[in-house]
């Protein structure tokens, strides 16, 4: 089905999120939209499916003009949608959401579940997804929630197919089957439009690259473009897409783990008797697939989960069984992997929210008042060196595009003094130039003398940061390699190879 | 990608050691032992099972009541000691077991209350049944609108509004079913207007709640002096529903009578409870609705409308909760009094949350507040001497055990209360 946008425009109080905007995208065509973090990407497709209303300009599918009420109207039409916010019932198992507002029932409007879970095994099972329809969406990993939203979209037999940052934590191999996917609904006549910020997957499945600058086209682009000049055209500016790390110099005793198990959520050893060391000035990477227990053992690391044995030692600290405040006041720094459940308070300001881990003690806290002159003060420099796209810094968080929610909860876990910095997928939806910047901030880190553990499914990301990977699987290290490991040693790791 | 490990299950399953319920349940046990055995009343008790009209007749029972006390406290011991075997070795305990428990307490207790006297099964359970209408219902509508995400705190103005409707309605036409009809419409209207200020114009909907309630307390308080205290005759008079005993089924012994000899009111209250939670968890439009009251954006983003969904899940759970109030009038007692309600439908929001919005937990608690009631009214027959006060507390402390035993997770509908703002 082919699929024109006229105009756009979209408007949300004075900041102008997309400013006539033309779109076309051609029955068959993968067709990518690039641009930096709160470029107006998510707003345009949010608007092509109906949950915003556009100011202005018209939404054309097969040359028919439409008028969408909302999204009943535009899934009606045969648009669906990967939402980069995961769309998903915490509280409902896999089978429920995939078939929410399209329920298979019997008589008298009674859901059949058996069809629902059938529905998403035939779909799992025809792209390899592994998923258990009868989970809790809340008991599942990030990587897990995306392969639900992916399948939930791809459930609905879109003829116009919007993907916005569906790879954005999945692995590099789930990354190549959903781009086979992609290919294989383009050839049977899908639209597909695929937002990402990851220049590799454009390269490799763009029929079409448009990119968008501050909420306006700022022209189009070949896959057969180079990265460097993709990331030049996005950001307007030269990008250093390498990492640059100078020799490990090995400091102190910094972060010890013996022994560590965490039983989880489900009473099952999910962190099964993990032990090793990060010295400071070093960076430690944990690879591994989504749900191997990396999440929990991020978790136990920062008091969030209580360990059932083993223990943890920051220097001479014990921190084993400190509460988090007190995980806090050592110096631990902590990125967790979902933003918008555990890193940010949608409903605060930008302020507020850099304010979460140091409210307490001076000089953010005056007495019992938090000193505002300071507070702001910080907010402005963090804005400003991290590049975060708002409007100022008492826009609510939830306001902000993704990448830039990711930044906020970056700076704030690195405007500390750190004795310890944990980042589970540190870059997540952050666009190429954020990158680079959040890399060298991490490589800093580090090279002030500090122990840092990087958790990623990200490869890329992982090779070009750790000095030392150790691969989870099944809650256990199965090996600690040099950081100049081959990606395809690792992704056998990964797949529980033991070395 | 097939080597993704579906979340967890890594190793075999082990329960988290935890003592919390024998603790508890421990306590209470050697309590019953000690108080009322031990230093129990020597007196003989008569259970009675039955009425002596009933078909199937079961003979009293006849037993000193300290000796109850003893013989349950001793029962209540060995639970106790299961339960703590059991974590001890990690093993789950089965939340029956809770229950168990305080229904053998609640027996220790009114063997001791009755001491030299009776204890009329029968009567009791009755009363409870017919007590826990007006507030089961009232919390079956709270539910209804909590699980779209509306907080609904006029239950209480509800009640009202169909307690004073079906009393008026049904006194001047003559017709308890017109009545009956007049206060669901009454309630049903009531929830619309919290409906549409809290869904269209956004208004805080404790505010609307508050409001509501203190205007139809004070409108009902005001027709009730100047009207229907003159003229009671005619328009406050209704009667009550007959109580129409279901064949067979009231003759099972000691529940028969109590289940199914009742008022039309209390057994529409028996099929809304079980269709209700049909409705909720086994069908496309309880989905739905379940999915407005957690993640209004989601379900926005699957085609449900959720202004719409909101506006008639509240409004059913108003008919629902005019129902209850129906119950209170021609259901029961037969007038209107001033505000009779008498904050029942706060119970009722209580009882929504003590029964983690699920009908039948709900339905369960709202039972509980009516023993509570039909207790203390029978203690001060039975044995005058209790303070009252005390007695009242009695199904509280129940509670409090099959809380601590149930280990799942109580969650309100994540979105409960918040206003769902379009793009
Ligand atoms: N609901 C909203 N209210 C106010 N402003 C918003 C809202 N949603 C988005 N914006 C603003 O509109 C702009 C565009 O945001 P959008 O989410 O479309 O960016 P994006 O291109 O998808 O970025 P990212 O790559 O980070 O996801 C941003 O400046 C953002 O702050
Ligand atoms: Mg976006």
């Amino acid at each position: 089905m082919k699929l024109e946008l006229r105009g756009i425009t979209k408007r949300f109080g004075t900041l102008v999120a997309n400013d006539n905007i033309n779109l076309v995208v051609k029955p068959g065509e993968i067709h990518s939209l690039l641009g930096e973090n709160g470029a107006g990407k998510s707003t345009l497709m949010n608007v092509l499916y109906g949950l915003y209303a556009a100011d202005g300009g018209e939404i054309l599918l097969d040359d028919v003009v439409q008028n969408f009420k909302g999204p009943g109207d535009a899934m009606a039409a045969g648009i669906g949608m990967v939402h980069q916010h995961f769309m998903l019932i915490p509280v409902f198992t896999v089978a429920e959401n995939v078939v929410l507002g399209n329920e298979p029932t019997s008589a008298l409007g009674v859901l059949n579940l058996d069809e629902a879970r059938k529905r998403v095994r035939e779909i799992s099972d025809r792209f390899g997804f592994d998923i258990d329809p009868d989970a809790l969406v809340e008991d599942l990993p990030v990587g897990s929630q995306q392969r639900v939203e992916i399948i939930k979209a791809l459930a609905r037999n879109a003829k116009v197919l919007v993907l916005d940052e569906p790879t954005a934590v999945l692995t590099p191999q789930e990354t190549d089957e959903l781009m086979g996917i992609m290919r294989d609904l383009a050839k049977a006549g899908t639209s597909i439009v695929f937002i990402t910020h990851k220049l590799r997957e454009v390269q490799a499945v763009a029929d079409r690259i448009t990119v968008i600058r501050l909420g306006a086209v700022v022209g189009e682009a070949k896959p057969t473009d180079s990265a460097g000049s993709l990331a030049t055209l996005m950001v307007g500016r030269e990008v250093d897409l390498n990492v640059h790390k100078s020799k490990v110099s090995l400091g102190s005793s910094g972060l010890r783990v013996s022994g560590l198990t965490v039983v989880g959520d489900r009473h099952t050893k999910v962190v099964d008797d993990v032990s090793f060391d990060v010295r400071g000035g070093e960076i430690l990477a944990i690879a591994g697939v989504q749900g191997n227990g990396q999440t929990e053992l991020a978790e136990a690391l920062v008091g969030l989960r209580t360990p059932s044995a083993g223990s943890i030692h920051l220097g001479e600290l014990d921190i084993t069984h400190s509460s988090v405040r007190e995980v806090i006041d050592a110096g631990v720094g902590y990125i967790p992997e979902d933003r918008k459940k555990d890193g940010l308070v949608g409903d605060f300001t930008v302020a507020e929210n850099f304010m979460l881990n140091k409210s307490y003690a001076p000089p953010f806290a005056k007495g019992i008042s938090i000193d505002f002159a300071n507070r702001d003060r910080l907010s402005d420099e963090l804005i400003s060196d991290f590049d975060v796209r708002t409007p100022g810094r008492e826009t609510l968080a939830k306001q902000l595009s993704g990448g830039n929610q990711q930044k906020v909860v970056v700076a704030r876990e690195l405007s500390r003094d750190l004795s310890l910095l944990i980042a589970s997928q540190p870059t997540r939806g952050v666009d190429v130039g954020s990158i680079e910047f959040i890399h060298e901030q991490i490589v800093a880190t580090r090279d002030a003398g500090k122990p840092v553990v990087i958790i990623s499914t990200e490869l890329d990301e992982v090779t070009a940061l750790a000095d030392r990977i150790a691969v989870m699987y099944r809650g256990r290290i199965i090996g600690i390699v040099d950081g100049k490991e081959s990606r395809e040693k690792l992704g056998k790791m990964m797949a529980g190879v033991a070395v | 990608m097939s080597t993704v490990a579906a979340s967890t299950q890594f190793q075999s399953a082990e329960a988290p050691r935890t003592f919390k319920a024998a603790i508890v349940m421990g306590v209470f046990a050697l309590v019953v032992f000690v108080a009322f055995g031990v230093f129990g009343k020597p007196d003989n008790v008569t259970f009675q099972w039955s009425k002596p009209d009933d078909v199937i007749h079961i003979p009293d029972f006849i037993v000193g009541s300290s000796l109850v006390g003893l013989a349950i406290g001793a029962i209540l011991i060995l639970i106790a000691a299961i339960v703590a075997v059991n974590a001890s070795r990690r093993r789950r305990n089965p939340q029956w077991i809770s229950l168990i428990f305080g229904f053998f307490a609640i027996i220790a207790l009114l063997a001791w209350l009755a001491a030299g006297n009776a204890v009329p099964f029968a009567f009791i359970l009755g009363n409870a049944i017919v007590l826990a209408v007006p507030i089961a219902l009232g919390a079956m509508g709270g539910i209804m609108s909590e699980r779209v995400g509306v907080v609904n705190i006029a239950i209480e103005g509800q009640l009202l509004t169909g307690a004073f409707l079906a009393a008026v309605v049904g006194s001047l036409t003559d017709s308890l079913l017109l009545g009956l009809v007049a206060a669901m419409v009454g309630a049903a209207l009531l929830s619309m207007v919290l409906a549409a200020f809290a869904i269209k114009y956004l208004v805080d909907q404790i505010i609307v709640g508050v409001v509501l309630n203190v205007l139809v307390l004070g409108v009902t308080n005001f027709l009730y002096s100047q009207w229907l205290a003159n003229d009671g005759e005619r328009s406050n008079f209704p009667g009550t529903f007959d109580i129409t005993p279901i064949p067979f089924l009231s003759d099972i012994p000691i529940i028969g009578p109590a289940l199914f000899e009742n008022r039309l009111t209390t057994y529409l209250a028996f099929i809304i409870i079980p269709v209700l939670w049909f409705f909720l968890f086994k069908t496309k439009l309880g989905l739905r609705a379940r999915a407005v009251g957690e993640h209004p954006l989601a379900a926005d983003t699957v085609g449900i409308n959720v202004a719409r969904t909101r506006f008639w899940w509240v409004t059913l759970g108003g008919v629902v909760a005019g129902l209850g109030g129906a119950a209170l009038t021609i259901g029961s007692v037969g007038a209107f009094g001033r505000g009779m309600s008498g904050g029942q439908g706060f119970i009722a929001l209580a009882v929504v949350i003590l029964g983690r919005w699920h009908p039948f937990y709900a339905a369960a608690a709202a039972l509980l507040f009516g023993f509570s009631i039909i207790l203390r009214v029978w203690a001060n027959q039975v044995s005058p001497g209790i303070p009252t006060d005390f007695i009242t507390m009695v199904p509280y402390l129940v509670t409090l055990i099959a809380v601590v035993g149930f280990v799942g997770r109580v969650r309100a509908p994540a979105a409960d209360g918040q206003p769902y703002i379009k793009g």
